[in-house]
């Protein structure tokens, strides 16, 4: 689906990653793990087209899309999910999705299908989104994500700094998503137990390399916890 | 008290037409934060437009009617044009945005002189702009009259444009967020055109309103520009309703104290008034919390 093949990257000439390769499969979700800038949330970037990377490619289905704008990498089915909740705050929930449906075929359906996923958003649809919760922000961002109807969804952290109630709620959209079929994810994620559940593969990242990978599931959830503790 | 009155009407008419001319700047400098130096120009050409069908077009009425459509699309193409050559490469370099756009602005100007000439040319208006209405002993001229209502116009369209279409959606999300606009599907730089478009075709429209006041010439833009950037920036950067407000304070505000004065105290006066209301709000009137500038 999405192969990111030696890429290095960073900002001015401190590079966060080096010659980092990570593979998602067809209809899987991929996990990539580590701590606090390891460079998790610049490899999603250079995978969405918000950073160019200095060296090596991506490729979307055999495509190179390494020098595509974002938006020329939604139109090919990528979907993001950028960390911290993001939103227009100054838009009113319900334009938040307006905003993605427009000129889409299907628009309106997609927002009803959304408005089913998170129910809650629904009852917030005239209120401003600088003015819900981080937990509403983030359904609201992922409902924002899925409007496009996505073949790949880029998930940064999506249960950080969200309160618990909702954190069960939105690991448990997560999985159905992803068990539904016809949608693979690159999955960045602090905690392990959520991560190797929902993935059939796994990367963990230190210092901008990929220091060990493997397949996912419950099972390794040991070799991984291990692997990040060092 | 019907001196006041007479004077308050004329300082809504500046106002109208600082308002008209500052709208446009809502959008690329409000909205996007590029200082557009040339923004004056795209008034003249808006105001040459309709010097140019005049001279086609026999009847006044017909050819100011044509004029307000086509010196938007004149202004706004020339606008979008250089947004596409210039700007869009000075995004992060706001100084230099400012001279680029600045030596534009003298070439445009230099063009015009070798057009149309140097000296100023007049436009007729139509017979039923000439008149005056008298209200309750205050003298309302039509063609004031006429630019106030177009200025309304123009806000309640730009308003409706705004909150109510897609393009408006896509201007305002793109505004807010750039990146998370961009990875949400939308082409950020065809919107940064589009909204550079519109805010140009807006300073043509304001060309048009200007033919009726007086003569025009190839500095009739540069010396409304000031103002309207002062506008703009007392208002609130990226506000509409705070564009309108400064609007017709500051249009009142010197009519009443040209009465009182003279025009360059006036002037004087209105500008200390503004510096130490920027000293005291240096925000302007309204904020939006946003990456506009940033």
């Amino acid at each position: 689906m999405l192969e990111i093949k030696n890429v290095r990257a960073g900002y001015d000439r401190s590079p966060v990653l080096h010659d980092t390769t990570v593979t998602v499969p067809n209809n899987g979700v991929a996990a990539v793990l580590g701590h606090n800038g390891a460079g998790k949330s610049t490899l999603l970037r250079v995978a969405m087209g918000l950073l160019k990377p200095q060296r090596g490619s991506v490729l979307l289905d055999g495509e190179d899309i390494t020098r595509l704008a974002p938006h020329q990498r939604v139109a090919r089915g990528m979907a993001y999910v950028p960390q911290g909740q993001q939103s227009f705050p100054h838009l009113t929930t319900a334009e938040n999705l307006q905003l993605v449906a427009d000129g889409r075929s299907g628009g309106k359906a997609a927002i009803a299908e959304v408005l089913d996923l998170f129910p809650v958003l629904r009852e917030l649809s005239a209120r401003r989104a600088g003015l819900l919760s981080g937990g509403q922000r983030q359904q609201l961002a992922i409902a924002r994500a899925l409007i496009t109807s996505p073949r790949l969804l880029l998930l940064d952290e999506p249960t950080e700094g969200i309160q618990p109630s909702v954190v069960a709620e939105i690991e448990e959209t997560v999985l159905t998503l992803t068990r539904r079929g016809g949608l693979s994810v690159l999955l960045v994620e602090q905690h392990v137990g959520f991560a190797m559940r929902a993935a059939q593969r796994y990367y963990i990242l230190e210092a901008g390399r990929v220091t060990s990978y493997g397949e996912g599931g419950a099972d390794a959830e040991g070799a991984v916890r291990e692997a990040l503790s060092v | 008290m019907t001196v006041i009155l007479n004077q308050s009407f004329t300082g809504i008419s500046i106002g109208a037409v600082l308002l008209l001319i500052a709208l446009g700047l809502t959008l690329t400098f409000g909205q996007m934060g590029v200082i557009n130096m040339a923004h004056g120009e795209f008034i003249m050409a808006g105001a040459y437009t309709t010097y140019v069908l005049q001279q086609s077009i026999s009847g006044a009425g017909v050819s100011l009617l044509v004029a307000l459509p086509l010196a938007f699309l004149v202004a706004g193409s020339l606008g979008a044009l250089l947004e596409w050559l210039l700007i869009r490469r000075l995004y992060t370099r706001p100084l230099d945005t400012l001279l680029v756009t600045w030596g534009v602005s003298l070439m445009l100007q230099q063009l015009a002189r070798d057009i149309f000439g140097a000296p100023n040319v007049q436009t007729r208006a139509p017979d039923l702009l000439t008149g005056n209405i008298s209200v309750g002993g205050i003298t309302l001229a039509n063609s004031r009259l006429f630019i106030l209502g177009l200025a309304l116009l123009c806000v309640l369209g730009l308003t409706l444009v705004l909150r109510l279409t897609p393009l408006g959606r896509r201007i305002r999300a793109v505004v807010q967020n750039r990146d998370l606009a961009e990875v949400s599907g939308i082409a950020s730089e065809q919107v940064d055109r589009t909204t550079f478009f519109i805010g140009s075709g807006l300073a043509g429209v304001a060309g048009v309103a200007l033919t009726l006041v007086g003569p025009i010439g190839p500095t009739t833009g540069t010396n409304y520009i000031v103002d309207a950037f002062l506008v703009v920036v007392v208002g609130g950067i990226g506000q509409l309703k705070g564009s309108v407000i400064t609007a017709f304070v500051l249009g009142v505000l010197q009519a009443v104290l040209e009465y009182s004065t003279t025009i360059s105290v006036a002037k004087v006066v209105v500008l200390v008034a503004i510096v130490a209301f920027l000293q005291w709000r240096p925000q302007g009137l309204y904020t939006l919390r946003t990456r506009s500038l940033a």
